[in-house]
């Protein structure tokens, strides 16, 4: 399954460790919840990146003690019509202020990358190789946002109201770099 | 009338040209149909029993002259010459092709419309009152905050795959005609103490498989807060709502499972982290959609004028029509006119080309421009003048539009049923239109007062057979249709749920019934002014049970 990151396919530097196996030095891991939250006191010594695969049905506070460390945080969609790490996302980028990758992992086909971008995933496990191909295009689809979020995309109420004068007044800060 | 600017009509655009693209990738084979299915339902477009159906959405139930101009073509160029208008202030048509879908939505988004979000699990056009804007003693027109509401829900990127659909609906009159109380989110406008105006918030109301009124979690919130406290509620359903079952996925059952006040916290909880953040609604976003509403610039007119009280005295056709159909307005010398889509012994809510372009004509001509479509599946034109009553009544007669029958036995509200829905168990438009011809009798339709038919195919519920004061629900018994008869529902600012008169009865013995339920409640009730509602509620099933199923 292809990765993307800023518009390009790229390799994939995280091994992910299965629930037992040793966690291998020197190398960026990826973990599943339940080990992360077993083995954190020792993970976090650790001098490489080390990530979460963080189930869908899980409470997003019981991570936030570990963000500040966390290089990865991987959401889950099971299909893609299982809506529920989007609001993970959401929580983790506007209030918790994840500045990590945020990877979508599972279904993740081209019609949802730009909600998937807008709810602030920077990091894409593309299920159909055609589809990366046609993420540019996906990510250019709409210039209009009615509702802001913490993407940086300016919404359209505060457009309207800065229509005619010059300054644009950020809604937020933004956090896709 | 809210008017589109620049970027409505953008995205409008943008949307019609992602789903060709969508459509063309489907035809090509490059989407499977289980990919292609969410993406079409999303834009509104149902594989029905013979054909797709395209449902359009019809924000909080206003539509210009020339909206009404491009459903009729649309009815004309890509379906068979007519639409039929839902209970939710949509437009459904039954048999477009897959390949002239993006061409039909083309052509309605030139005229501001699409069917975005009209179908799949997110959330669904937001409705009102019919007579929003107009009708007397409303606190405040409801369709500012509708619009503003339709705008941040558009295409929401952590909304778009709820756990299953999502329905709201705002009145901000103190007699309920948007059925708040069974919606997933009831918004209802009032005042509280300080004489600010704010909403009661209700949740999980809903009929389907498992019917709710829905609960209040929140007596008032203020205004400026609408958009971050239905985040807040839409987050925590997101997160929380069962996915495990459809059929204990919508919001109804996740607040029944954690009790209303639990989840009432929970949205607390969540609303506290971001009611003073981006959502918070500023006075001048608020002023900036609110003048984008246009309103007529009416004459200073005085009730009952010479044109009105002639024909009223002269015509008793007119009469008849004008006490049932036409209602009173917020200003003197004007008036609210319901056209019934209800004529005797046709499909409920149904409208031709032909119907369509007259009634935007007569909009243009009598109402500034302007139609409503109700809940009840009927339209209206919410500002014509009481002198121009004669000369409107003649023409929608003429085009088959002013059966006096708003709000009686043959105003029934039905579902397509078996006859257009793969889901259906049983027929509901002939039940509808054989009740209809059984109560063609308008001295006895008018003689029985109030009194709602509501008929579903199933129990998906779709023609709210809960609610209605005599509900009617499709039912399959060995290979045969069925019907089940409830009593005593009602969607208004006291909302129940029917209760169940007895056994199913056949096909054949369905309208019978009806006629029985009638006649027992002409025997029953204290005085002709006792609704039909209210002598259920007096006396319970039991008196009606006895009557109807002593004969069978």
């Amino acid at each position: 399954m292809p990765l993307v990151k800023a518009g390009r396919i790229i390799e994939d530097r995280f091994v992910r460790v299965l629930d037992d196996a040793p966690v291998p030095e020197g190398v960026p891991v990826m973990l599943p919840a339940a080990r992360l939250l077993a083995d954190a006191r020792e993970l976090v010594l650790r001098q490489s990146p080390t990530g979460v695969i963080w189930p869908n049905d899980r409470r997003i506070a019981e991570l936030v003690p570990y963000l500040d460390w966390i290089a990865l945080v991987a959401l889950v969609f099971p299909t893609f019509r299982d809506g529920r790490a989007y609001s993970q996302a959401r929580l983790l980028r506007e209030r918790h202020e994840f500045r990590g990758e945020l990877r979508a992992t599972g279904q993740v086909l081209r019609d949802q990358l730009l909600f998937l971008h807008r709810a602030g995933f920077d990091a894409f496990e593309v299920t159909k190789e055609k589809d990366t191909a046609a993420f540019a295009e996906a990510l250019q689809r709409y210039s209009i946002f009615y509702q802001p979020t913490g993407d940086g995309r300016p919404s359209v109420l505060r457009a309207r109201l800065s229509r005619g004068s010059s300054s644009t007044v950020p809604e937020r800060r933004e956090f896709v770099r | 009338m809210y008017l589109y600017d620049d970027f409505d009509r953008t995205l409008v655009d943008e949307r019609v040209r992602e789903f060709r693209d969508q459509v063309a990738r489907r035809l090509s084979g490059e989407l499977t149909e289980e990919e292609f299915k969410p993406l079409r339902l999303m834009n509104g477009v149902y594989l029905q029993l013979h054909a797709y159906m395209l449902r359009i959405a019809i924000p909080y139930g206003t539509l210009s002259s020339e909206q009404m101009r491009t459903l009729a073509h649309v009815a004309r160029r890509y379906d068979r010459n007519y639409g039929h208008f839902t209970t939710r202030q949509n437009i459904q048509f039954n048999w477009i092709k897959l390949e002239e879908l993006p061409d039909a939505m083309a052509d309605l988004a030139r005229a501001g419309m699409h069917g975005m979000q009209t179908s799949g699990n997110c959330v669904r056009n937001i409705t009102t009152d019919q007579w929003a804007g107009v009708a007397p003693g409303e606190i405040e027109d409801p369709r500012l905050w509708a619009e503003l509401l339709r705008q941040h829900l558009t295409l929401h990127p952590e909304f778009s795959f709820l756990p299953r659909k999502f329905k709201i609906a705002l009145t901000a009159s103190a007699h309920d005609r948007a059925a708040v109380r069974v919606h997933d989110i009831g918004l209802r406008m009032h005042r509280n103490g300080a004489g600010e105006t704010g909403f009661e918030v209700i949740v999980g109301g809903g009929l389907g498989r498992t019917p709710f009124i829905g609960k209040t979690i929140k007596p008032f919130l203020p205004k400026r807060d609408l958009l971050s406290y239905v985040e807040a509620i839409l987050r925590t359903y997101n997160q929380y709502g069962r996915r495990d079952n459809i059929y204990k996925a919508r919001i109804k059952i996740l607040v029944h499972e954690l009790g209303a006040e639990k989840f009432a916290r929970e949205v607390e909880e969540e609303w506290q982290s971001i009611k003073d953040g981006a959502l918070a609604l500023d006075p001048a976003v608020v002023a900036e959609i609110a003048a984008r509403f246009r309103y007529p610039d009416y004459e200073l007119l005085e009730d009952n004028p010479p044109e009105l009280r002639k024909a009223r005295t002269e015509d008793k056709r007119f009469r008849l029509w004008l006490d049932n159909s036409v209602a009173n307005h917020k200003l003197p010398g004007h008036a609210i006119v319901t056209l019934s889509l209800k004529p005797e012994g046709e499909p409920p809510g149904d409208a031709t080309a032909q119907q369509m372009d007259a009634i935007a004509d007569l909009a243009d001509r009598y109402s500034f421009g302007e139609i409503r479509v109700g809940h009840e599946q009927n339209l209206a034109l919410p500002h014509v003048a009481q002198r121009d009553l004669p000369a409107l009544w003649r023409a929608l007669d003429e085009i088959g539009v002013a059966t006096p029958n708003v709000n009686l036995i043959s105003d029934i509200i039905a579902c397509p049923g078996l006859d257009y829905c793969s889901l259906a168990n049983a027929r509901s438009i002939p039940v509808a239109e054989e009740i209809s011809r059984r109560f063609r009798d308008l001295d006895l339709a008018h003689n029985l007062g109030r009194l709602h038919i509501n008929i579903s195919g199933c129990i998906n519920a779709c023609g709210h057979h809960h609610i209605g004061h005599i509900g009617i629900l499709g039912v399959e018994k060995n290979g045969e249709e069925y019907y089940q008869v409830t009593v005593g529902g009602r969607a208004d600012e006291g909302a129940e749920l029917g209760k169940i008169l007895g056994p199913a009865v056949p096909y054949g013995e369905i309208a019978d019934v009806v006629e029985d339920i009638a006649a027992a409640y002409l025997e029953l009730r204290e005085r002709p002014e006792e609704l039909f509602v209210d002598t259920v509620r007096r006396l319970g099933v039991e008196p009606f049970k006895e009557r109807v199923y002593a004969a069978r």
